[in-house]
């Protein structure tokens, strides 16, 4: 379909897809395999300017949105969305930098970031603290120019890799939530460490670890907004990049329905290729048209959040919680539409469906998506009330 | 250019069909040639109603010139002949016999008396040498420059070198210094004995079609040769040959080449266009630790490894061991293809093997067009039986 | 460090297929590329540009449609690009193409180091760099695999043999034609890519180069294609039945006859 992209944006899906036809594809079983980070392609990405897309100019990006970013993804993901997260895990780490960062904080690290030279990552998650933000127990301590953080972060996307890290930390646990502040942590700071490489079902080629902090010292200056704003921070922050998963959702049903067909077009049974088939066909116009639906609603809310609207927590997280079950029930159906030889490591869609689990867990779990489009409602229509 | 006669076109498309190039159209019932026009001439000879004409070319033919003679060059690595050069004295041989004319090698090296006297036995009737301590190794500029200058001084009308690094090199720029045409790459040469023009084939698109070549007007004509696609000369030690001496003093003075060093690689460069024996693997051998079944079936009959331009490009297997147009040519007694589908790139490169055995698992493989013996079965199966019936054998 | 690329725009000849019945070739659907050697070409050049400065110049001899693969080498971080095209240029030999190009490159300027692919995929020929570089009366080194060095007044490199390799040095400025082994070719940057779509392309025909119109095109070459045909095929096949033991029973047994094994 024809979603009237500009010429730019057209340039980034072609450009993206290239890099993935060309240097992902091959590669993509290995980094699964090995559960390898996938260096050499963030190196292509950097060099091709891709991971700037959505930095301003004047901090050395290319001055593009959500879309633009999200084209990226959406290629990358047709791939393998184990290097997509390691992509689009550096964007997540950056934006609380991006959008609520001092100029200071921008001029020092949105370069780098932009210019691929360094990966940035998010730490929210800790053991006791998921989806229920307040139970956060990492501290922080001012103490004269320095906070001293205490506590261990888990599943980090990008950790031990990245170099720099926004990390959501308690700077007064009598406040609850309102007590959390977020701090850059730069790589390398003593007191500042990882825990072990989790061993995942999928996005393997990604590296999720834990970031221990031990009387780690960080400048005040490091402090992102003021001390009580890291949940607004976090919560922003992730409103802004869920349309991202959704991104990684619609070019994994690509990706699968890409290997789907062309394999039905191949594969003959009773003398003829399993695409004459109307039992297939319909698993395939299935997987198709749930696959279409989700990129225009991705797309929309990307045009949306670009457009410089306020209330963006019920669209995007929508187009979060649409593609990414999408995505499940697409990359199931790609394995099925392969029967025995979708089940075994030779095709690229049994790696699919284990990746695309993640999709629907990372991000706020789509339970927790379907909370924030609830309350959004009551909000909404609360309103609406009010009004008559 | 190729001309149309509006008259005489029918539009019937026949062209449109044999145009290499795609560059005509049929509209309105008549063809149409765009700037993708190469003026081969496949529009003119497929015409029934000669509607298509080439204007332009010039209609000369080699009589009258005073250029008389076939030279080989006769090209040396370390003081030894390239094999490619007696396979060259054996085509010259039969070119200048056509011709009426004599054979001469033309030989660089130092100390290279006793190579002289074996071009004489293997067919040449005059040898130029130039024996001198920087022609040991191979610089192109003093190569060049003493190349140019014999013929020059001497005027053959065909100068014949082997396609190889050496010959792909340096013999370009002797043309071009010249202002002669040079045909890359033949795998066949013959003369129209009429117009005394040398008949150049060679492969084109890939291997995809032939293309024979003429060089009308100015000479020397000449020509680069594949390896292993022409006979060899046959040896004979009581042939008697005229040696001339190139003085070459001065020719090594202000050169803006050096050649500093020259380094064998030995190990993984197996010279397969050497083999007796070539057991070959390709993109049906579906990772690269599968090799490891044709190394041993080659290993089994002493002979050497090759692969597809798939394999090599997929980084399976190194380059040096490329079959085909943009590989090697290779000509061994039994070439063994296994999962190879038979690109026509690959077969120009080893069709003309003495016995040709195919191994692939789809039966309507290209490759079986070219084979001796096919077996249409799955590489991973035939192989192993293979390799097991062949140890049997051989106790 | 001045660089001027040269590079031909070819159809993609890996994905041409002959049609069985009529034995042509069918064209349909095959790509126009950049000759996949030009990209090392294109590779190096922007490697030593990065290393050393300067410009990276691509230059191209073809049709209109050429501009394409000029723009497609802007994409990758060349600087300017310039087109060498008129009717009068069709029909070339490689003697005819070296003509133009090393005009071509004369025009362009200022120039330390020429670059070209080892061959052309269409042609295969591995002719028109050294042409070029005897035009221009500089020293070349063809089928480079690696530069070792590039100093003020020459540079090292490798060439490769088919036994082995030579080391070989050059004075500037002169010309390398390289190997696919030299590097592995970059993807294309945005901005990159930006700049393609922007970017002016001078044209030149046979009235902007100082060449005669008997030095070009058809009327320039030496050499001339007399016939097209595509080549036949063996056929003598037979082909083994039965069982996987049977068939590789009898195939030892007709090799045996043979006397090659």
């Amino acid at each position: 379909m024809d979603y009237f992209l500009t010429e730019n944006q057209m340039m980034i899906k072609e450009l993206a897809r290239q890099i993935a036809d060309q240097r992902i594809m091959p590669v993509r079983a290995e980094l699964d395999e090995k559960e390898e980070f996938p260096w050499e392609i963030i190196k292509v990405l950097a060099d091709s300017d891709l991971m700037g897309l959505c930095y301003p100019e004047e901090y050395g990006g290319l001055g593009g949105g959500t879309f633009e970013n999200c084209l990226a993804v959406e290629e990358i993901s047709r791939a393998c969305i184990g290097v997509s997260v390691c992509y689009a895990g550096s964007g997540l780490g950056a934006y609380p930098i991006l959008l609520f960062g001092s100029e200071e904080h921008k001029k020092k690290y949105i370069p780098d970031i932009a210019g691929g030279r360094k990966l940035a990552a998010f730490g929210l998650t800790e053991a006791n603290a998921g989806s229920d933000a307040s139970g956060i127990q990492t501290t922080a301590v001012l103490d004269e120019n320095e906070y001293i953080i205490n506590g261990t972060k888990q599943w980090i996307t990008g950790g031990g890799e990245a170099e720099i890290y926004t990390v959501i930390v308690m700077t007064d646990k009598t406040r609850g939530s309102r007590g959390a502040s977020a701090l850059i942590v730069e790589k390398g700071t003593p007191g500042f460490t990882f825990g072990k490489k989790e061993k995942k079902m999928g996005i393997r080629a990604s590296a999720t670890t834990e970031l221990i902090f031990s009387n780690c010292r960080v400048p005040k200056e490091n402090l992102i907004g003021r001390e009580g704003m890291g949940f607004v921070v976090a919560m922003r922050v992730l409103d802004r990049t869920r349309p991202g998963i959704g991104a990684q959702a619609i070019g994994l049903c690509q990706g699968a329905l890409d290997a789907a067909v062309s394999y039905a077009r191949e594969r003959r049974q009773f003398g003829k290729p399993i695409i004459s088939f109307q039992a297939v066909q319909h698993i395939l116009a299935d997987m198709a048209t749930q696959t279409e639906a989700a990129r225009a609603l991705v797309y929309s809310a990307c045009r949306f959040i670009d457009s410089g609207a306020k209330d963006i927590s019920k669209v995007s997280a929508m187009a979060k919680v649409f593609s990414s079950d999408v995505a499940m029930k697409v990359t199931v159906d790609a394995v099925q539409v392969l029967g025995g030889y979708g089940y075994m490591r030779d095709y690229p869609v049994e790696k699919m469906m284990r990746d695309a689990k993640i999709l629907q867990i990372y991000e706020g779990t789509n339970q927790i998506q379907r909370n924030v489009i609830g309350q959004e409602l009551i909000k909404e229509y609360a309103g609406k009330k009010e009004k008559k | 250019m190729v001309k149309v006669d509006i008259e005489l076109c029918t539009g019937c498309g026949v062209c449109e069909e044999a145009c290499p190039f795609g560059a005509i159209k049929v509209q309105d019932d008549v063809a149409s040639i765009d700037e993708r026009c190469n003026l081969c001439g496949a529009c003119v000879d497929v015409c029934s109603f000669e509607a298509i004409s080439i204007q332009g070319l010039r209609k000369t033919g080699g009589e009258g010139n005073d250029h008389k003679g076939v030279w080989v060059f006769a090209e040396q690595r370390n003081g030894k002949i390239a094999s490619v050069v007696l396979e060259l004295l054996g085509e010259g041989r039969k070119l200048a016999d056509k011709l009426g004319v004599d054979l001469s090698a033309v030989f660089f090296g130092d100390s290279v008396e006793m190579q002289t006297n074996e071009l004489i036995s293997y067919g040449a009737d005059k040898v130029y040498v130039a024996d001198a301590p920087i022609l040991r190794d191979f610089n192109d500029e003093i190569y060049s420059k003493v190349l140019v200058d014999l013929i020059n001084e001497y005027k053959p009308e065909i100068v014949l070198s082997g396609a190889t690094a050496v010959g792909r090199s340096f013999i370009p720029e002797v043309s071009a210094r010249l202002e002669t045409g040079l045909t890359a790459d033949c795998t066949a040469l013959d003369i129209d004995t009429e117009r005394r023009i040398l008949l150049q084939t060679r492969p084109a698109f890939g291997g995809n079609i032939m293309a024979t070549i003429i060089c009308p007007d100015e000479r020397p004509q000449m020509a680069t040769v594949r390896h292993k696609v022409m006979k060899k000369a046959t040896y004979d030690t009581n042939r008697k040959g005229e040696v001339i001496k190139k003085d070459i003093n001065g020719y090594g003075v202000n050169l803006r080449t050096k050649v500093l060093e020259v380094v064998e690689e030995i190990g993984e460069t197996v010279n397969i266009a050497e083999a007796d024996v070539i057991v070959s693997g390709g993109r049906g051998l579906q990772e690269p630790k599968n090799f490891k079944l044709i190394e041993e079936l080659a290993k089994i009959l002493g002979g050497a490894v090759g692969a597809s331009r798939g394999a090599v490009d997929a980084g399976w297997i190194p380059y040096s061991h490329q079959v085909g147009q943009t590989g090697k040519t290779v000509c061994p007694k039994l070439y063994i293809a296994c999962g190879i589908s038979g690109a026509v790139q690959h077969l120009v490169g080893m069709q003309s093997s003495d016995v040709i055995v195919a191994i692939n698992i789809d039966k309507d493989a290209p490759i079986f067009d070219v084979a001796t013996f096919g077996i249409a079965g799955d590489v991973f199966e035939v192989v192993p039986v293979l390799i097991k019936r062949f140890n049997e054998i051989r106790g | 460090m001045n660089i001027v690329v040269c590079i031909k725009q070819v159809p993609e000849t890996t994905s041409v297929k002959i049609n069985k019945d009529t034995n042509t070739l069918m064209r349909e659907g095959v790509k126009s590329i950049i000759n996949p050697f030009d990209m090392y070409a294109i590779e190096e050049g922007l490697r030593i540009k990065e290393k050393f400065g300067g410009r990276v110049s691509a230059v191209s001899m073809g049709p209109p449609q050429a501009e394409e693969a000029l723009r497609e080498a802007v994409s990758y971080g060349v600087d300017d690009a310039f087109l060498l095209s008129d009717r009068a240029f069709a029909g070339a030999d490689t003697l005819a193409t070296s003509r133009t190009l090393s005009k071509g490159i004369k025009k362009i300027g200022d120039f330390n180091l020429i670059i070209c692919g080892k061959q052309a995929i269409d042609g295969d020929t591995a002719q028109v760099g050294p042409g070029i570089a005897e035009k221009l009366d500089i020293p070349f080194v063809a089928f480079v695999r690696k530069i070792r060095e590039i100093g003020n007044r020459s540079i090292k490199v490798e060439r490769m043999m088919d036994d082995g390799y030579d080391v070989m040095e050059i004075t500037l400025p002169s010309l390398i034609t390289v190997v696919k082994e030299i590097n592995e070719p970059r993807m294309p940057s945005l901005r990159g890519k930006m700049k393609s779509k922007s970017i002016d392309i001078p044209t030149w025909g046979l009235a902007d180069l100082e060449i005669g119109e008997d030095k070009v095109g058809l009327k320039g070459s030496a050499t001339q294609v007399i016939k097209v045909f595509t080549p036949k095929r063996g056929g003598r096949r037979e082909m083994l039945e039965g069982s996987v033991e049977t068939q590789v029973g009898l195939l030892i047994n007709r090799l045996n006859d043979l006397k090659v094994v």
